[in-house]
């Protein structure tokens, strides 16, 4: 599938600029372009299938469909994926938080949601893709997904509800709104425009950060000693994980620049499981975020909820260098 | 005269939509009362799960994405042949 921009860099670099491929900056250089083009087209790809799923099952339908149903436990596991497919902007986790607490939905479930959508985004599946392959994609995925039906359970059985901005407790008091879901009445052809303009405009978002992040990356594959950190952090001591995560809070990156500086630490010894915890760190819970929630929650609750989140990041961080 | 409310608490993509509906307004010649709502407990009022929305004298017309200017321009027209017919 990518032997064509292979073959585009190579005439690229080799070819129009006279690079020897045999250097350290045509190597490089080659590295480069060949990742960035490959992932700015899965990134595409990705943000247009999310973009698709988006359409036809909207979070109003999902909110819709866990009110009217049982389903005996499964409702955290069917919103944290949700959380996955849906499209992540930060803005919107708060009307989404507000909206479904006053639906009626278990705080639990509304948290599982809450968890996964930044943690299982279109651009770190997208990076993934490109940098590890299909297998680690998945296990992040899958990590991903689950880590926010848990906690979202756990955060439910602690009761939280009760640190909610008094604001928004005495809207759950009020008679939950329904709000049936109804269909928009578009077919296929008529909502595709809007679906390409928002997968181009994410990918136009991302550009610089996918840009810088694999420059870096490219920078330090040639500078960076093998089994460089593998002296100093990778040797398996299991206090790496937790320390990895929390220098992964305060830091708010992207997932697109964040993925091809993790690809090196891993090439150069850091195991797997150390380097998906620090990345599920930065890009799932951010001091935004946390300013953002403020306006719903009380400090105690952020507090509980990065507090849980955290714990079970360090968890899947553990069991990873463990098994893999 | 339509009143258009932008709903979003300040994030690019709100700002994205804001520019593209007073793109959309000057292009059709469509005399509107343009807001942005920013406050949060202001925006539940429309009972919206995602945000960027807009509210077209005062219902929920796109909600969750950045409209296209082919979206804005059909639910505008079709605004105005509505207000034509009821007069």
């Amino acid at each position: 599938m990518f032997t064509w921009i292979e073959w585009l860099a190579d005439k690229l670099v080799f070819g129009i600029l006279g690079i020897t491929p045999e250097t350290h900056l045509g190597e490089a250089l080659h590295f480069f372009i060949y990742d960035t083009v490959k992932i700015l087209l899965l990134l595409f790809l990705i943000t247009f299938i999310m973009g698709i799923v988006n359409a036809y099952f909207p979070v109003e339908r999902l909110r819709s469909f866990l009110q009217r149903n049982r389903l005996f436990g499964l409702e955290y596991l069917l919103a944290s994926i949700f959380g996955a497919v849906t499209p992540f902007c930060s803005c919107s986790s708060v009307p989404l938080f507000i909206g479904f607490v006053r639906g009626g939905i278990p705080i639990g479930v509304t948290f599982a949601f809450l968890i996964t959508s930044p943690l299982v985004n279109e651009v770190a599946l997208a990076l993934f893709l490109g940098m590890f392959g299909l297998e680690t994609t998945l296990i992040y995925a899958g990590s991903g997904i689950l880590l926010g039906a848990i906690g979202g359970w756990v955060l439910g059985r602690l009761r939280v509800e009760r640190y909610l901005s008094d604001w928004v407790q005495k809207m759950a008091t009020q008679p939950a709104i329904t709000g049936d879901y109804t269909e928009g009445g578009q077919n296929f052809l008529s909502r595709l425009p809007a679906i390409l303009q928002e997968a181009r405009s994410i990918v136009r978002g991302v550009l610089l950060y996918v840009i810088i992040g694999i420059g870096i990356g490219a920078a330090m594959h040639g500078y960076v000693p093998e089994g460089f950190f593998e002296q100093y952090l990778g040797g398996g001591q299991w206090w790496t994980v937790p320390l990895a995560v929390i220098l992964a809070v305060p830091m708010y990156a992207n997932a697109a620049g964040i993925v091809p500086v993790i690809q090196v630490f891993v090439a150069k010894g850091i195991p797997l499981g150390t380097a998906i915890a620090f990345m599920m760190g930065t890009i799932g819970l951010s001091l935004p975020e946390a300013t953002l929630l403020k306006k719903v929650m009380t400090m105690k609750l952020i507090l509980i909820f990065f507090g849980v989140v955290a714990t079970f990041i360090i968890l899947s961080g553990l069991l990873f260098n463990l098994i893999l | 005269m339509r009143t258009i409310k932008i709903l979003g608490t300040g994030c690019p993509k709100c700002k994205q939509t804001e520019a593209a509906v007073r793109k959309a307004v000057a292009d059709l010649g469509v005399t509107a009362d343009i807001q942005k709502v920013e406050d949060i407990q202001d925006i539940m009022l429309y009972n919206v799960l995602s945000t960027p929305a807009v509210v077209i004298d005062e219902e929920v017309r796109i909600k969750g994405h950045v409209p296209t200017a082919t979206e804005l321009e059909a639910l505008l027209s079709d605004e105005r042949l509505i207000s034509v017919e009821f007069k």
